[in-house]
């Protein structure tokens, strides 16, 4: 009670802002891929990290933060989430937007579908998961739609970066979307690229020049030809709204990333095949849970991955190879591989990452299993997957510049029973009071006193 | 509704009637029906006398026992100890320096078998949502034994005993099976001797949403007791029916499959296992029981188990919880990451359960979990403590406290050999034994089950 009385003083006499500090102490990752340094200092300046490990000087004059034994490391970022779409994912009007029936698809844009203030926010910024990809669920096109990164900071300006990237069924469910069959989903995408292609005239005038000319189809394979080119006019075979083409001609000129889920192998190769038509595209493979099988040829694609790590069952048809290994075996290969909550409470449970991230620890010790280092496996859960979508020199590590996205553990943060002591987004100190927090000094003591329960608050 | 009443009182009388007049049978002698006729038929696979040495072991009644040697023999625990424990003649000796020893891990709530991998339509037998009333349906005999899913629970978790539930779209869901991780061609072949059966029972929004989207009660949560009342009402009579006939016999009652799994409630053979999430919904269900005069055994899902953890307790009802499961539909919305130590804290028994069949892969990093949030909250429990709610506890709900569930000499030892301390996302099964058999060995190959299902496809055989 007294501390959390603290906290609403502290919130209601200084507004939330950025501040310069140093943590000193502590077992400092970065993220980087490298393993924990012991005893590290980070030095935070006007919101951006300026440096981080074993002999960093502290500025005179900066808050210090005394870290000894605790872990610090960049905040959690969701490599692929739904993250402030949904308060209640399940017979709750009103409170899930995660996906859209109605009549656009690409074009629309997660953006005015954020809540900062949902509950899954609050909580999974109190597990230290300061960034994630937000991405729309498909509704009745193989297009989801335009997707951000947001920030879980307690404000009301959540988006780091708009429209960064659209999303595609190109796997089982859009086999479904596309009304049954894998090669209607692929037409379909043809179809919509072609008629972006056509809609370039539309497009931002950023662009005419450069970019233009990378989109100039190339038909290597005339199986993957249909009509297109000055013939075909848009008014005689339309299948996308222009709103939902004008989104895609970004995605076909290369300025937006184009996230494509696809688990089956065959239907990874299918999207890497996708470069030859398309060569400006910048594909970012999402899922491919038999990936391990076709490692060597998605590393040679130079496509990213975010994948779900703990999938070892054939949930599908699509999921037939799964194991655990796959994401080791992926790096093993030399694949740029990151994690994501793919399927798996993607609107909530995205704090679920780091325990993932520990389990594929776990498997450097399983005789026939492929595992990661520590160290990538922090990095897939902060800077890989800010990478895999052009943003790794903006967050996802404790490297000089980046946005100061911290976070002080109790422990080792690959470890389930860690927790986040201390969180800062852009050097902001974040609240960690959640709903859940609530409750349990609510219910912590149960007999009965002078006034109910509603009253404890 | 009166009637039944007095239907009830009447029953009671003549019972008191019958014991003073020495059950003076008054037509042909009562024969009993068979209560089992989908028996088990799993026979323990044959082991080896095995001496665990230097391991820290967890006996799962709350001790922990430094360098402790675990001694098994003939499918049963036979002694656990320091490293003071002799060893028989010819015993296998497995060196446990820097490991851990546990109960084998057992999961209250799974639908392995019921909804199996691949999750496909022609696949999905875990709901009988044909009528809101369905407890003459079993579970066991929508268990598919080729469900890819239990290797992967035995080898990544460690669970060597589930109990496999209907789902819960029902008031009344059906039975429930308890069966051993144990391959089998049968359902029967799995099937744990001498395990009680369970009944599934659902509250709240899913009974009302199954059935109020098709415009029939139940369409509230009112309408969810009501139903439920009436059908134990019914029950009451037909239990009354059978206990006149076996105690006067007479014309055998004409069998009716359902009732017949509310009579083995009534009767106590049969273990209430309700799915209910909300602190008031379990005050309700709690009444009704009362009402009726069965026990529930545990709440399963119980998200809100810490709001009313003092009623659990005086009631010696278990609460089946995930540890963070929260805000996926209103009845867990307030669900607290807590909830687990604050019901054991309460005195109560708590259980940590997946319903998931890839969460049964990890229970123990689920413990570990709810053990951090509630050392936090100032509820200092340990380790060795924490391990009931992984293996003795459900084995309690269960019923099968008497035969696994704790390293305690005569039972099943149903083992795990864990490559480190279980409570850490770093560690894993390195071996596990069931009724003293080697059914996982991670430097064994060919001690790792592969399903029918996953023979000659992509990946057979891999780790997982």
């Amino acid at each position: 009670m007294m501390r959390r009385i603290a906290v609403l003083l502290l919130a209601a006499a200084s507004p939330l802002s950025a501040q310069s500090f140093a943590i000193v102490n502590g077992t400092v990752a970065k993220g980087d891929g490298s393993q924990p340094i012991q005893g590290g200092t980070v030095v935070v300046r006007d919101g951006r990290v300026v440096a981080a490990g074993a002999s960093v000087n502290v500025p005179a004059g900066v808050q210090v933060i005394d870290a000894a034994g605790k872990w610090v490391t960049p905040g959690i970022v969701g490599g692929f989430t739904r993250l402030g779409l949904a308060d209640v994912d399940l017979s709750a009007d009103g409170s899930n937007d995660a996906s859209s029936d109605g009549p656009f698809s690409a074009a629309l844009d997660v953006v005015p579908a954020i809540n900062p203030l949902a509950t899954p926010v609050a909580v999974n910024r109190a597990d230290g998961v300061t960034r994630a990809l937000v991405v729309p669920n498909v509704g009745k096109n193989i297009f989801a739609g335009q997707g951000a990164v947001i920030d879980t900071g307690a404000d009301m300006d959540p988006i780091t970066r708009p429209r960064l990237f659209q999303f595609v069924e190109l796997g089982e469910t859009g086999k479904d979307k596309a009304g049954g069959s894998r090669a209607s989903a692929h037409v379909l995408f043809r179809n919509a690229l072609r008629e972006a292609a056509e809609l370039r005239r539309y497009a931002a005038p950023a662009v005419s020049s450069r970019a233009g000319q990378a989109v100039e189809p190339v038909v290597r394979n005339p199986n993957e030809s249909r009509v297109y080119g000055p013939d075909a006019r848009r008014s005689e075979d339309v299948l996308l709204t222009r709103f939902d083409a004008a989104a895609l001609v970004p995605v076909l000129q290369g300025r937006q990333y184009l996230l494509v889920h696809a688990e089956r192998a065959s239907d990874v190769l299918g999207v890497i095949d996708l470069k030859r038509e398309f060569p400006s595209l910048k594909i970012v493979l999402v899922g491919a849970t038999e990936g391990w099988t076709v490692a060597d040829r998605i590393a040679r694609s130079g496509i990213p991955v975010i994948a779900s790590p703990v999938n070892d069952l054939p949930a599908s048809f699509e999921q037939i190879a799964a194991t655990q290994s796959n994401v080791g075996r992926l790096r093993a290969a030399g694949v740029n591989v990151s994690i994501g909550t793919i399927d798996d409470s993607d609107t909530r449970n995205i704090f679920w990452e780091r325990q993932y991230a520990g389990n594929l620890v776990a498997l450097q010790r399983v005789p026939g299993a492929t595992g990661v280092s520590w160290g990538d496996a922090l990095a897939m859960i902060t800077s890989k997957p800010a990478e895999a979508i052009g943003m790794g020199a903006e967050i996802g590590s404790l490297a000089p510049g980046r946005r100061a996205d911290v976070v002080i553990w109790s422990g080792d943060p690959l470890e389930g029973s860690s927790a986040a002591e201390a969180v800062f987004i852009d050097g902001v100190r974040q609240p960690l009071d959640t709903h859940q927090t609530r409750l349990m000094q609510r219910y912590r003591y149960l007999p009965r006193r002078d006034l109910p329960e509603a009253y404890r608050h | 509704m009166i009637r039944a009443l007095v239907a009830v009182a009447t029953c009671t009388f003549a019972l008191a009637g019958c014991a003073d007049f020495g059950g003076k049978p008054k037509g042909p002698p009562p024969v009993r029906f068979n209560e089992d006729p989908y028996p088990s038929t799993y026979a323990r696979y044959p082991g080896v006398p095995t001496v665990i040495r230097h391991a820290t072991v967890f006996d799962g009644e709350g001790r922990r026992i430094d360098d402790g040697t675990v001694l098994f023999a003939d499918g049963a625990v036979q002694a656990v100890g320091g490293p003071e424990l002799a060893s028989p003649v010819g015993a296998v000796e497995i060196d446990g320096t820097g490991k851990w020893v546990t109960p084998g891990v057992i999961d209250i709530h799974s639908h392995l078998g019921d909804y199996p991998s691949p999750g496909v339509e022609a696949n999905s037998d875990g709901n009988e949502a044909t009528s809101p009333v369905r407890p003459e349906v079993w579970a066991e005999h929508s268990v598919w034994p080729q469900d890819p899913g239990f290797s992967r629970a035995l080898m990544n978790g460690g669970v060597t005993t589930l109990q496999i539930l209907p789902g819960s779209a029902n008031l009344f869901g059906g039975r429930s099976v308890v069966v051993k991780n144990v391959p089998a061609r049968t359902a029967q072949g799995m099937k744990f001797p001498g395990a009680p059966y369970g009944l599934k029972m659902a509250c709240g929004e899913n009974p009302k949403r199954v059935y109020g989207s098709k415009g029939t009660m139940p369409q509230t949560r009112m309408g969810n007791i009501a139903v439920a009342r009436e059908t134990w009402i019914k029950a009451q009579a037909y239990k009354q029916k059978w206990d006149k006939y076996y105690a006067d016999g007479g014309d055998m009652p004409e069998r009716d499959l359902a009732m017949d799994t509310l009579m083995g409630v009534l009767d106590g053979k049969i273990l209430v296992q309700n799915h209910c999430y909300r602190a008031d919904e379990m005050a309700n269900m709690i009444d009704m029981s009362h009402e009726f005069g069965y026990k529930i055994s545990a709440f399963h899902h119980a998200v809100e188990a810490y709001k009313i953890a003092d009623i659990l307790a005086r009631e010696g009802i278990c609460s089946a919880m995930w540890a963070d499961w929260y805000g996926f539909k209103m009845e867990a919305y307030d669900a607290i990451k807590e909830n687990i130590p604050l019901v054991h804290n309460a005195g109560a028994c708590a259980i940590v359960h997946s319903d998931d069949p890839n969460g049964i892969q990890r229970l123990n990093q689920e413990a570990a979990k709810a053990l951090a949030d509630g050392r936090r909250a100032g509820i200092n429990i340990s380790d060795e403590v924490a391990w009931e709610w992984l293996s003795r506890n459900p084995a309690k709900a269960m019923g099968i406290l008497d035969k696994t569930g704790t390293l305690t000499p005569g039972k099943m030892a149903d083992v795990v050999l864990w490559n480190g301390n279980p409570f850490s996302d770093y560690t894993r099964p390195e071996r596990v034994w069931i009724d003293g058999a080697l059914m996982y060995d991670a430097n064994d190959p060919k001690r790792r089950p592969v399903s029918d299902f996953e023979l000659g496809q992509p990946g057979e055989g891999d780790t997982k």
